[in-house]
């Protein structure tokens, strides 16, 4: 059984459909990347999943949960979304570390906020996190003392203190430099070899292909296209979809 | 008068300057809270007679509405609370102004809550929405969020306008005289009226001066202590 479902979620704006019934599963330890240009509403999704936005219609299951289902008001109220939102982890693209409190401390607040362990065992959990990602000598570094791929690594830390079932990734190399990206993007490999089931927006294309298990392609707040690397990145079924391959193709051999 | 005798007359007025400036600030910088999260309510009739409070209050002279709060129960009611008060404390504990004091500890508060609470409104605000929603993914609740991540960034925020406003405050306390209260200068304008002396008119200035390098001391220290971070 798939440990994520994901049906017909649909999200409007006001008068903009910006997710037009989205449906997708997701088994456990597999990485999905969703790719599309600005505006296809792949951030959109993620932040419904997360519940940072409520999808108008649609159902989302992790394993054998309801989390969501637009038609069952039990699952909107306010508790029961701030205690499904533990199934999922987000890291932003602006990592959105809180600056009073240093490395070691954004990953042992949430824990210890939430009575999780003991102090020593959060403090603990924290620091074997914040070794795995290499940032052991930045414990008692305050945000601003860190550089953008450091931070983004703390976020990630901070996202895995609370051993979230899926974690989701909204854009997390897009605001860092360029040679601050490879950092983070060996993280999320590393955890991808730990076993962990995660959902990756991003522009990355030759990161999606490497990684992923699964891509999906959005166009206009539809999956236009999803299946493996391979097939979605060397044999596009979707005249969208080569147009849009073609494009990133051509802006990396740019850059590059 | 000799220097130290005036000095000593001064200093019997420079306390109530500061008993209407810690009073102020003790009761104000709370009673801003609520109404800043009323200005802020998403509930639009709260938010609108929240700002309304704060446009009349901002928008009139303090002076007029020391008058307005010490005149207005005798207007409007034929009961002068505020002279009653005077004679009550006088007669009971031997304690000038008492009623008096209290219509200025009222004004000052009701003035200084709304000026704060604008700057509190200004510094939350300002907390960008990512902060919120980072709390949020992590099974934070409403509470825990404000007084875990925003509450700290938000402080370090207000201190340099709220120290703008404190300082601001030990001076508006000589508008106090306008209903005779014996502050600082309402006693040098004594003097000048009773001995014909005009230079302890001047001299507060010293005094004046003298907490606000104190306060600009204290406050530097805090706005120091909170620079370790910036958000």
């Amino acid at each position: 059984m798939a440990l994520l479902e994901v049906k017909n979620i649909k999200k409007n704006f006001g008068k903009t459909e910006v997710l037009k019934g989205i449906d997708f599963s997701l088994e456990e330890g597999q990485v999905l990347a969703i790719i599309g240009s600005s505006g296809s509403g792949k951030t959109t999704l993620l932040r419904c999943l997360n519940f940072l936005e409520q999808a108008d219609e649609g159902v989302i299951r992790v394993g054998e949960q309801t989390l969501f289902d637009s038609s069952d008001k039990v699952t909107l109220n306010d508790e029961a979304i701030r205690q499904n939102r533990l199934n999922f982890g987000l890291v932003f693209q602006n990592f959105n570390l809180f600056p009073q409190y240093t490395a070691l401390q954004n990953v042992t607040l949430a824990p210890t906020l939430l009575k999780k362990g003991t102090a020593p065992e959060n403090e603990d959990n924290a620091r074997n996190l914040l070794d795995k990602v290499g940032l052991s000598d930045k414990l008692s570094n305050y945000p601003n003392q860190l550089s953008g791929g450091q931070q983004q690594r703390v976020a990630i830390a901070r996202a895995l203190a609370l051993s979230p079932k899926i974690l989701c990734f909204d854009e997390p190399t897009s605001a860092l430099d360029p040679e601050l990206t490879g950092e983070v993007l060996r993280v999320i490999r590393d955890l991808k070899n730990d076993g962990r089931t995660m959902i990756v927006v991003t522009h990355e294309m030759a990161f999606a292909k490497s990684v992923a298990d699964v891509v999906i392609y959005m166009a206009e707040g539809v999956i236009e296209e999803m299946g493996t690397p391979a097939e979605v990145f060397e044999n596009p079924q979707s005249e969208k979809t080569r147009a849009f391959l073609r494009g990133a193709l051509e802006e990396y051999k740019e850059n590059s | 008068m000799s220097f130290v005798e005036v000095t000593k007359y001064l200093l019997d007025g420079f306390w109530i300057s500061l008993l209407i400036f810690a009073v102020t600030l003790l009761c104000g910088a709370p009673l801003g809270l609520p109404i800043a999260f009323c200005s802020m309510s998403r509930f639009k009739p709260v938010r609108y007679v929240s700002k309304v409070i704060v446009w009349i209050v901002r928008g009139v002279p303090l002076m007029l509405q020391i008058f307005i709060i010490f005149y207005v129960p005798g207007l409007l009611f034929d009961k002068p609370i505020f002279s009653e008060l005077d004679r009550y404390f006088f007669k009971t504990y031997q304690i000038k102004d008492a009623g008096r004091i209290i219509a200025v500890l009222i004004a000052f508060t009701l003035n200084y809550a709304c000026y704060f609470s604008e700057i509190y409104r200004g510094g939350i605000e300002s907390i960008s929405k990512g902060q919120y929603e980072a709390g949020y993914v992590l099974g934070l609740t409403k509470s825990q969020i404000f007084r875990k991540i925003i509450l700290k960034q938000v402080i370090q925020r207000i201190v340099p306008p709220m120290s703008n406003e404190i300082i601001t405050l030990i001076k508006d306390t000589a508008l106090a005289n306008c209903i005779v209260v014996s502050e600082i200068v309402m006693q040098a304008k004594k003097l000048a009226a009773t001995k014909a002396l005009v230079w302890p008119l001047f001299y507060t200035g010293v005094f004046y001066l003298l907490f606000v390098g104190l306060l600009t001391i204290i406050l530097g220290k805090v706005e120091k202590k909170l620079s370790y971070f910036r958000s």
